[in-house]
C-alpha cells in the first residue's frame, strides 16, 4: 500500500480538533508557511491510523507538514510548525 | 447517546442503523459523527461515520455502516448491536464537506461505494426541502447488488425535480446492462457532469484513490479547485 492510499482529508481530524477548539475547525482557513497556499483545513491532507496517538496535517499543494496533533497522557499537544496563519470564522459549524 | 430504533439491511455488507438521539442539536448534510465503543476493561475504539439522514429527520439520525471483515468497530455495529441498544456518539462534526439547499450553482455528486452516505444526506435534504437545484449523482459500485439506497435513488430520480442518477458498475454487470462499466474517468465526468462555465459545486466522496482521480480530473477539466470538495475514506481499520 503506498502513501497515497493512506491519505485522508482534514475532515478526518474534525473530531480531534473539536477537543482543542470550541468551534468546528474544518472550515477555518490557513496559510502554508512553506509555499504560501491558502486553503480550508478540511481540504488539506491528513495522515493517521485508528490506533495512532495523533495525526499529521500536510499542505495539499506542497505536502509540507502544517500541523501535528498528539493526544496522550491526559494532554492534547498541537504543533503548528508549518502554518503562517490560521483564520477561524466567527460561529462556524453546528 | 443514541438508541438503535431500526436496523435496515442495504446490501449483503452494508447496514443502516437508525438512532433516536433525544438531545440531538441538528446537523448539516455531509457532517459526520464519531462513534465510540468502550470494552469492559476500559479499552476504547472510535470511528467516524457520515450521517446519511437529512437534517429534517432530526432527532432521528441514520448511520450507514459497511462491514469491514477484519475491522474493530464495524463488525460489532453490524453483527452485534441490536434494536434498543445504546451507542455513544459525538457530533455532529465537520463544517467543510457540507451542502445546504441555499448554496449556489448546480450540484455534482460523485460517490464510490459507501462514499454515497454523506451525499445521500444531501440528496435527502434536497428532497425534504423540495429543492429543484439541478443535481447529478455519479455513483461507482462493484456490482448492482452493491448499490446502497438503490430503490430510494430510483424513486427520487423519478420525481422529475432535476435529480439525475448515473451508475457505473466496475466489476460485474447484470445481463443487458447498458450503463457505464468502468472506473470513473475524465471522459465520463465530461459526459455526466456540468460544464465549468455553469460553476457547479462538486462533492466527491469515496476511497482515496477514486477521490483523488476524480478531483484531479475535474480540476484539469477547468473546474476551480475551491468548487471541488472531497472526503476521502481511507483504510481506517473499520
Amino acid at each position: 500500500m503506498d502513501d497515497a492510499q493512506l491519505r485522508l482529508d482534514g475532515n478526518a481530524v474534525a473530531g480531534k480538533l473539536r477537543e482543542v477548539f470550541v468551534d468546528d475547525m474544518t472550515s477555518a482557513r490557513c496559510a502554508c508557511g512553506s509555499c504560501g497556499a491558502v486553503a480550508e483545513i478540511g481540504s488539506q491532507h491528513v495522515y493517521m491510523y485508528p490506533l495512532s496517538p495523533g495525526a499529521v496535517l500536510r499542505c495539499n499543494t506542497c505536502q509540507q507538514v502544517l500541523m501535528v496533533l498528539v493526544h496522550g497522557g491526559g494532554r492534547h499537544r498541537l504543533s503548528l510548525q508549518g502554518l503562517t496563519w490560521l483564520e477561524i470564522p466567527e460561529s462556524v459549524g453546528a | 447517546m443514541g438508541r438503535v430504533t431500526r436496523r435496515v439491511t442495504e446490501t449483503p455488507r452494508v447496514l443502516t442503523l437508525v438512532l433516536a438521539v433525544p438531545d440531538w442539536p441538528g446537523h448539516r448534510a455531509g457532517q459526520h459523527v464519531d462513534v465510540r465503543l468502550t470494552a469492559d476493561d476500559g479499552y476504547q475504539a472510535q470511528r467516524s461515520y457520515s450521517i446519511a439522514s437529512a437534517p429534517e429527520d432530526s432527532p432521528r439520525v441514520a448511520l450507514t455502516i459497511e462491514r469491514i471483515d477484519d475491522g474493530e468497530v464495524s463488525p460489532y455495529l453490524v453483527d452485534v448491536l441490536a434494536e434498543g441498544d445504546q451507542l455513544e456518539l459525538r457530533g455532529p462534526i465537520g463544517g467543510y464537506f457540507v451542502w445546504d439547499v441555499d448554496a449556489s450553482g448546480p450540484l455534482l455528486l460523485v460517490a464510490g461505494g459507501s462514499g454515497i452516505c454523506p451525499l445521500m444526506a444531501m440528496i435527502r435534504h434536497r428532497a425534504a426541502r423540495q429543492s429543484r437545484v439541478p443535481t447529478r449523482l455519479l455513483y461507482s459500485s462493484h456490482s448492482l447488488e452493491d448499490v446502497i439506497y438503490k430503490h430510494e435513488l430510483d424513486r427520487l430520480a423519478g420525481r422529475g425535480d432535476g435529480l439525475e442518477v448515473i451508475h457505473t458498475l466496475t466489476r460485474s454487470r447484470p445481463q443487458g446492462w447498458s450503463g457505464y462499466s468502468r472506473r470513473i474517468d475524465r471522459e465520463m465526468l465530461a459526459e455526466v457532469g456540468f460544464a465549468p462555465e455553469q460553476r457547479p459545486l462538486c462533492m466527491v466522496c469515496g476511497p482515496t484513490p477514486l477521490v483523488e482521480a476524480v478531483a484531479n480530473a475535474l480540476v484539469e477539466s477547468g473546474h476551480p479547485a475551491d468548487r471541488v470538495k472531497t472526503e476521502r475514506f481511507g483504510p481506517t481499520g473499520g
